[in-house]
């Protein structure tokens, strides 16, 4: 948290604190200025270090922040405008990666994890179980139960 | 001369640590009693001499001596005194100073109150403890010593970071390396267990209350650390997923697993092996923490080591104590013999469903964390793992683990009836729906996950309280009865159903914000007006002013309801003389559990201003929350059966608790 303060500041351009979204950037349709939040929110500040353009007050991610506006307003629909910025500077600026080969391990950690770690839980029941109960009851000691349960 | 009596008595510290880390195994394989209780006695004087040096360091900054180049980086002779103290930690190797210091003097509590140990045990534990100190004590001394003087002495200190000159600084740090550190116990008694072979009753009797202080102490460090970067940073986040937040978040995780299955042991004596590896991982968590945020090796820009010697030199440390205490566990754990039979529905099976999914998701966290990092190291790319990954990977995590948690304490141990507590639990959801419901009519709708969520937090307090109703018998039995019963209750029971009750208020506070905050950016002249949460705020003016170390301009609001005035917000912005560095000072109004919060942003050409207004409803459920978790995890702490001092009264009490629950 202490880098995170740190660089806010190191982002700063100004020598006073500025805050991300102006007044003057701000769309006229809230429609399309909650898109556009939702976008910048997905869309990571590439000067910043973890931080979306929509919190950082860099001048690159208010770019950025202006760009996505622009492109929102000439029609685009909300994938392409993402796919717009990522051709133009890469898939680092995408805070969620993409499903794909390199990310495989990162997507499928949790799932694989939950898989394994059930399978093991039931493997080691049955085992602790199958440990403890023993051999089945042979016939000869079936039939004696069953004597001593009809009498 | 003082500041070099400090130094020096590190390096005894260190020889202690050695001593201290040596002859006791020696004496634990020998049964040489005398070796074994050397033990203790190193403890406490390597506790003290750190002590000292600790206090030096802080009398150094107390009277600004600028000669100590520590000093001189990191503080100024204007600073208020609370932050010349707080300072201390406010750097690599003060912190790292302030980690050792914690880390001997839990070593020291488990040399004084550890009378009933078994020897070997003891003398073990202390000399695994006394590896960690040994290891610290020389990665300060040769990579980071706060004691290096300057000549000549400057006259006047560089001062501290600004945004660090804040209460929420003073207190932070400490908490969460008592946190982080605590864990250091839980590792040592995991590893000694490990080289001895076995784990009997005392083992978990005493590992149980050192997980629950230590977790207590991470959960207030986290929640401080978040509320103070909600304040300070000036645009009303509170969770981030930055590393650095990631860092503390995994031991926490890991570290509420090992807590719940440290329970199954000490009550049924199952879940052994996985106990001693979940006390390996969460403490490996703490160190792999302390890597990420001293190495430096999060980014290139990181303000606090971007020294490389020490960032290998941590790492050679990570290597040494995680790698070496797995190969332990791998070499021995199958000496350690698991007991305690349970059926799949039982109160065991709740808590290995709980420690199923909490390491799932610190794995998933870690892997998050480090994946851009490796990724970037093995193929060159570069890619980014932020906010919309955890939400959503940990969001999915951590909804069936919710639903499941008000079921854990109300099914029997050992063979559970599933049927008969999701009966007991129907009002409990059918309340948190109610509940929703009436959200949704107060606020003219709402998305409807988000009304969700709302039932799901209060169906986890009520579903806690259901606990503490059922074992009373309250309804069923008369008044007096079930008030004597309910009092009679073990004090952990009350500090489940708190822990329970909390997580649920947390979450309420995270939805509501999450979904019902409202955001307005406007830019303001004196008399202008904007609306916020149903309260009017009017922009009154700015003024300049002056502060010990700093000049701040602060703008004026008038918050009134219905016309009425019925408060005031100052919001201001200050510049540190000493680093030319500006910093927003939020003006925070609480109403009832939600707030208004207003920043300052830039002045524009025509006299106005730049104003953020928020409106952040239910927020301070956020952290009332983990208040409320900590409450249960001291309550749970003050229970008789974790002293260890009282072993016949606790086996009492236990029958009682279980004569209770059924």
């Amino acid at each position: 948290m202490i880098r995170l303060l740190l660089t806010l500041f190191l982002c700063l351009s100004s020598v006073v604190p500025a805050l991300a979204v102006n007044p003057d950037e701000v769309l006229a349709d809230p429609a399309l200025e909650a898109r556009a939040r939702a976008i910048s929110a997905k869309l990571r500040c590439m000067v910043c270090q973890n931080q979306s353009i929509d919190d950082s007050n860099a001048e690159l991610a208010k770019d950025l922040r202006v760009l996505v506006r622009e492109r929102l307003t000439n029609g685009d629909t909300d994938e392409a405008v993402i796919a717009y910025v990522v051709s133009r500077y890469g898939e680092f600026v995408l805070l969620k990666p993409r499903f794909e080969a390199k990310t495989v391990i990162l997507w499928g950690m949790p799932v694989i994890l939950l898989l394994c770690g059930g399978v093991a839980v039931v493997l080691a029941a049955r085992r602790r179980s199958a440990g403890t109960l023993g051999a089945p009851l042979s016939d000869k000691e079936k039939e004696e139960l069953d004597k001593l349960l009809r009498s | 001369m003082i500041i070099e009596l400090g130094h020096y008595a590190l390096v005894l510290a260190l020889a202690t640590a050695l001593i201290q880390a040596v002859l006791p195994i020696a004496g634990a394989r020998r049964a040489d009693r005398a070796l074994m209780e050397l033990a203790s006695s190193a403890a406490l004087v390597c506790a003290l001499l750190v002590a000292f040096s600790f206090t030096v360091l802080t009398f150094a900054y107390v009277t600004s001596d600028f000669s100590v180049r520590n000093v001189w980086e990191n503080s100024h002779s204007l600073k208020p005194l609370i932050y010349k103290i707080s300072g201390v930690w406010g750097n690599h190797e003060g912190s790292m100073l302030l980690w050792l210091l914690i880390l001997v003097f839990f070593s020291a509590l488990v040399a004084l109150f550890g009378r009933n140990l078994p020897e070997t045990l003891k003398a073990t534990v202390l000399a695994v403890q006394a590896w960690i100190a040994a290891a610290f004590a020389l990665f300060i001394l040769l990579t980071s010593n706060p004691f290096a003087r300057l000549v000549p002495a400057p006259g006047e200190g560089k001062d501290l970071n600004p945004v660090l000159q804040d209460v929420g600084l003073a207190i932070h740090p400490p908490l969460l390396y008592l946190g982080y550190v605590g864990f250091s116990v839980c590792f040592s008694f995991a590893v000694a267990a490990l080289i001895e072979g076995r784990i009997d009753a005392a083992w978990a009797r005493w590992v149980r209350p050192w997980t629950l202080a230590a977790w207590t102490f991470l959960t207030a460090g986290i929640a401080m650390g978040s509320y103070w970067a909600y304040y300070e940073l000036g645009w009303g986040g509170w969770w981030f997923w930055d590393p650095v937040e990631n860092a503390s978040f995994m031991p926490w995780l890991a570290g509420t697993a090992l807590l719940h299955s440290a329970l199954v042991m000490e009550k049924r004596e199952a879940l052994k092996i996985w106990t001693v590896l979940l006390a390996i991982m969460t403490f490996s968590l703490s160190l792999l923490g302390t890597f990420l945020v001293r190495s430096g090796v999060l980014t290139s820009v990181h303000a606090f080591a971007t020294d490389p010697t020490r960032g290998i030199f941590i790492l050679a440390i990570l290597v040494v104590f995680i790698g070496g205490a797995f190969s332990l566990f791998a070499l021995r754990a199958s000496r350690l013999k698991s007991g305690g039979l349970f059926a799949p529905i039982s109160r065991e099976g709740a808590l290995v469903l709980n420690n199923l999914i909490l390491t799932t998701a610190a794995a998933t966290v870690l892997t998050g964390t480090l994946y851009p990092l490796v990724l970037e190291a093995l193929t060159g790319e570069k890619i980014s793992v932020g906010a919309p990954f955890f939400n959503m990977t940990f969001g999915l995590l951590m909804l069936p683990l919710l639903c499941a948690v008000p079921f854990g304490p109300l099914l029997a141990w050992k063979r559970g009836d599933l049927t008969g507590v999701a009966q007991r639990l129907f009002v409990a959801a059918t309340v948190g729906l109610l509940v929703a419901a009436v959200y949704y009519y107060a606020m003219n709708g709402g998305p409807v996950l988000a009304l969700l969520g709302i039932a799901l937090g209060v169906y986890l307090i009520v579903g806690a309280l259901t606990d503490l109703v059922l074992r009373a018998g309250i309804g069923k039995v008369a008044g007096s009865i079930a008030w004597k019963r309910l009092s009679g209750l073990p004090r952990s029971a009350f500090g489940t159903a708190l822990a329970h009750a909390g997580l649920g208020v947390t979450l309420i506070g995270i939805v509501a914000v999450t979904a019902f905050e409202t955001e307005t950016v406007v830019e303001m002249k004196p008399g202008m007006m904007v609306d916020a949460g149903g309260y009017t705020l009017r922009f009154d003016g700015m003024r300049q002013g002056r502060g010990p170390n700093y000049t701040d301009e602060t703008g004026h609001f008038t918050v009134s309801r219905g016309g009425v005035a019925v408060t005031e917000i100052w919001s201001s912005k200050r510049l540190y003389t000493a680093r030319r560095m500006p910093t927003t000072e939020a003006g925070i109004r609480t109403f009832g559990l939600s707030q208004l919060y207003v920043s300052l942003g830039d002045p524009m050409t025509d006299g106005g201003i730049v104003v953020r207004v928020w409106w952040k409803p239910m927020i301070l459920c956020i952290w009332g929350g983990a208040l409320i978790m900590m409450t249960g995890g001291v309550v749970s702490l003050s229970d008789r059966r974790l002293r260890v001092g009282a072993p016949t009264r606790a086996k009492r009490a236990a029958g009682l608790a279980l004569g209770a629950a059924e």
